[in-house]
């Protein structure tokens, strides 16, 4: 795929020439903004539907657990009061701390490891000659939409018996195992729209393979590079089902696991859900926010995973 | 795709002059050693944690598979009691039909159609406004938080307990409810699919609004000079012009749809009793929590057999793509 805009970020739509000619006469002026009313009315209603519930959550894990149990969020402005004990109880008494730190460190090698290993295969499977090699990138093609189950019930037994599943060793190799057809997929696919006589200057020179890889191919290629791993790393920041099977030690419990055993421990303890599930939450904002621009190319060049 | 790239992907020898990796070098033999060295840690992670287990998988799915083992050997009967003996995973002796089959059906009805005509709505009407970046931000919001969290986020949303859910407070002000949307049969699948598609529409709007400002103006302003109606060029250019892009998304929606599974696994863990179970939670559930694995890795194939003609869609659509550069 070529590069591809940044649709958050460019302002003109495609129907805009017709709406922004300037009007003419004030009658004009009223029966466009009469027109267009119902297109804003839609739109605010569906930013109200998106923003609704994610601010009630907000709102809620900043309340007292009495209040939450008594009046909804939305009367919240009626008898304002807030406190921090929501989020004091669930980091200390309920090691959400330690399951923050777990998440990250789950998270930060699953993100490095596939993305150098996806890396490499990627050039090669872009510039090194070989027999077979598209026939090598097809199958790792196919390897992209095989489901992550079908591994499991070996990997598990595989794993546990070596002892891995106690710490981050198996989920590591097992996020990162199931992330490189995509990473190699993006990676070849953007390494290949790299110029090719700077590569064939660069080993007339007489450059090794890997001075290219190092010195050529991964400075111009960041932005690829940068998108698959703030992908990579919300993927698994973001994951339940692979640390519910890979993880057999509640030490090593990322936060996704913390938050789902907080339901099912006791009845519903709605203060420490809120709050647990907004600090889950923060991570990704961050990064979605901070990142937006790498976060939708690497949507749009990849599909999706 | 670049210039570079040339239209003979099946051609294995080394090498026609204009393929990549240096024209100079021809009659060279292929450098063995760096092809090992890049191209050998993938390889060998892809072989031992995907070909090899799905071979075991396969293998597993034709045994009772105690421990996981290949002991008490049963043919296709798992497959059999999978589709004629498991109300769970499969019950068409009542109308509607019901069981995690069935369910992962209404999820790829409702959740693929529901982003799609959400995902269209939005980036068409997006567009012609200046909060279009504000927009799509706030759907696009879902997309980077977790399922675990969306999940928590609508647990409050649906609470039977009008102080706590937002939707059954509406309800009261109508005094009408409270329903408990979780906790039924009849709308608890409805309920989740509905989460599904508000996480999932920002994805859609971004897709589809890519593919929309790739629409030359020309044209739709030729059409409206001509006195086409807005919804007249919706139907007659917009959609006609969009049809590879919707049809892409549509697949990919669909493969999230046949993975689902930690939005169910918190928000009812397959429950009221095994209403709102879809393949991956039975998947789960079989194997690894109830210890069948025999069954648990039939399973899986029957994941893995549904998402083949995606992967045949895919690699057709990736050697097209190749072949037009």
């Amino acid at each position: 795929m070529t590069a591809v805009q940044d649709p958050l970020h460019t302002g003109a739509g495609v129907l805009e020439g017709a709406v922004k000619r300037k009007p003419r006469t004030a009658g004009e002026r009223v029966r466009r903004a009469l027109a267009a009313s119902p297109v804003h009315l839609t739109l605010w209603a569906i930013a109200v539907v998106w923003l609704a519930p994610t601010v009630g959550l907000l709102v809620t894990s900043f309340r007292p657990q009495g209040d939450i149990l008594s009046s909804g969020w939305w009367t919240v402005m009626s008898s304002p009061s807030f406190t921090l004990e929501n989020y004091q109880e669930v980091l200390t008494s309920q090691g959400m701390f330690g399951a923050f730190l777990n998440s990250l460190q789950i998270a930060i090698p699953a993100t490095l490891f596939p993305l150098l290993i996806a890396a490499l295969a990627g050039y090669a499977l872009a510039w090194i000659r070989f027999p077979f090699r598209d026939t090598v990138f097809l199958l790792i093609i196919t390897l992209m939409m095989i489901p992550v189950q079908i591994g499991f019930i070996p990997l598990v037994r595989a794993l546990g018996d070596a002892g891995l599943t106690r710490g981050f060793v198996a989920v590591w190799l097992a996020h990162g195992a199931f992330a490189l057809p995509f990473g190699i997929f993006l990676l070849r696919n953007f390494f290949i729209t790299l110029p090719g006589s700077l590569l064939e200057a660069a080993r007339i020179d007489g450059a090794s393979e890997w001075k290219i890889f190092r010195s050529i191919v991964i400075p111009l290629s960041v932005p690829a590079i940068a998108s698959l791993g703030i992908f990579q790393f919300l993927w698994v920041w973001n994951d339940l089902l692979m640390a519910l099977v890979f993880i057999q030690n509640p030490a090593a419990n990322p936060m996704t696991r913390q938050i789902q055993s907080l339901l099912s421990q006791y009845g519903t303890e709605w203060h420490l859900l809120a709050a647990g599930a907004f600090l889950l939450m923060t991570v990704p904002l961050i990064v979605f926010f901070s990142l937006q621009r790498f976060f939708v190319q690497g949507l749009l060049a990849g599909g999706v995973k | 795709m670049s210039s570079t790239t040339t239209p003979a992907p099946r051609s294995p020898a080394p090498g026609p002059a204009s393929r990549p990796g240096g024209r100079r070098r021809q009659g060279e033999k292929p450098k063995w050693g760096a092809v090992a060295v890049f191209l050998g840690p993938a390889i060998v992670l892809l072989a031992f944690f995907l070909f090899y287990p799905a071979i075991y998988t396969l293998r597993l799915s034709l045994y009772r598979g105690r421990l996981g083992e290949f002991t008490g050997w049963v043919g296709l009967d798992n497959y059999v009691r999978l589709f004629t003996r498991d109300p769970a995973f499969l019950d068409l002796s009542t109308f509607p039909p019901s069981g995690a089959l069935f369910n992962n059906l209404l999820w790829i009805v409702f959740y693929v159609s529901g982003c799609l005509f959400f995902g269209l709505i939005i980036a068409v009407l997006a567009g012609r406004v200046r909060y279009e970046a504000f927009i799509k931000a706030v759907v696009f919001v879902p997309m980077a938080i977790a399922a675990t969290a969306l999940a928590v986020i609508f647990l409050f949303v649906y609470a039977p307990d009008p102080d706590i859910g937002l939707l059954n407070a509406i309800l009261g002000v109508a005094n009408a409810g409270p329903v408990s949307w979780l906790g039924q049969k009849s709308t608890v699948n409805y309920a989740l699919i509905l989460v599904g598609i508000w996480g999932a529409v920002g994805f859609a709007t971004v897709i589809l609004s890519a593919a929309l400002k790739g629409i030359p103006i020309e044209i739709m302003e030729a059409a409206r000079t001509d006195g086409a109606s807005e919804p007249q060029i919706f139907r007659r250019i917009i959609l006609p012009m969009m049809r590879i892009p919707i049809s892409v998304l549509a697949v990919t929606l669909v493969v999230n749809v046949i993975k689902i599974f930690d939005l169910i696994y918190v928000m009812t863990v397959g429950g009221p009793g095994t209403a709102s179970r879809v393949i991956a939670f039975t998947f789960y559930q079989e194997s690894l929590s109830a210890g069948k694995y025999g069954y648990g890795a039939a399973v899986a194939v029957i994941m893995l057999a549904i998402l083949i003609p995606v992967m045949v869609f895919n690699v057709r659509r990736f050697r097209s793509e190749d072949v037009r550069s």
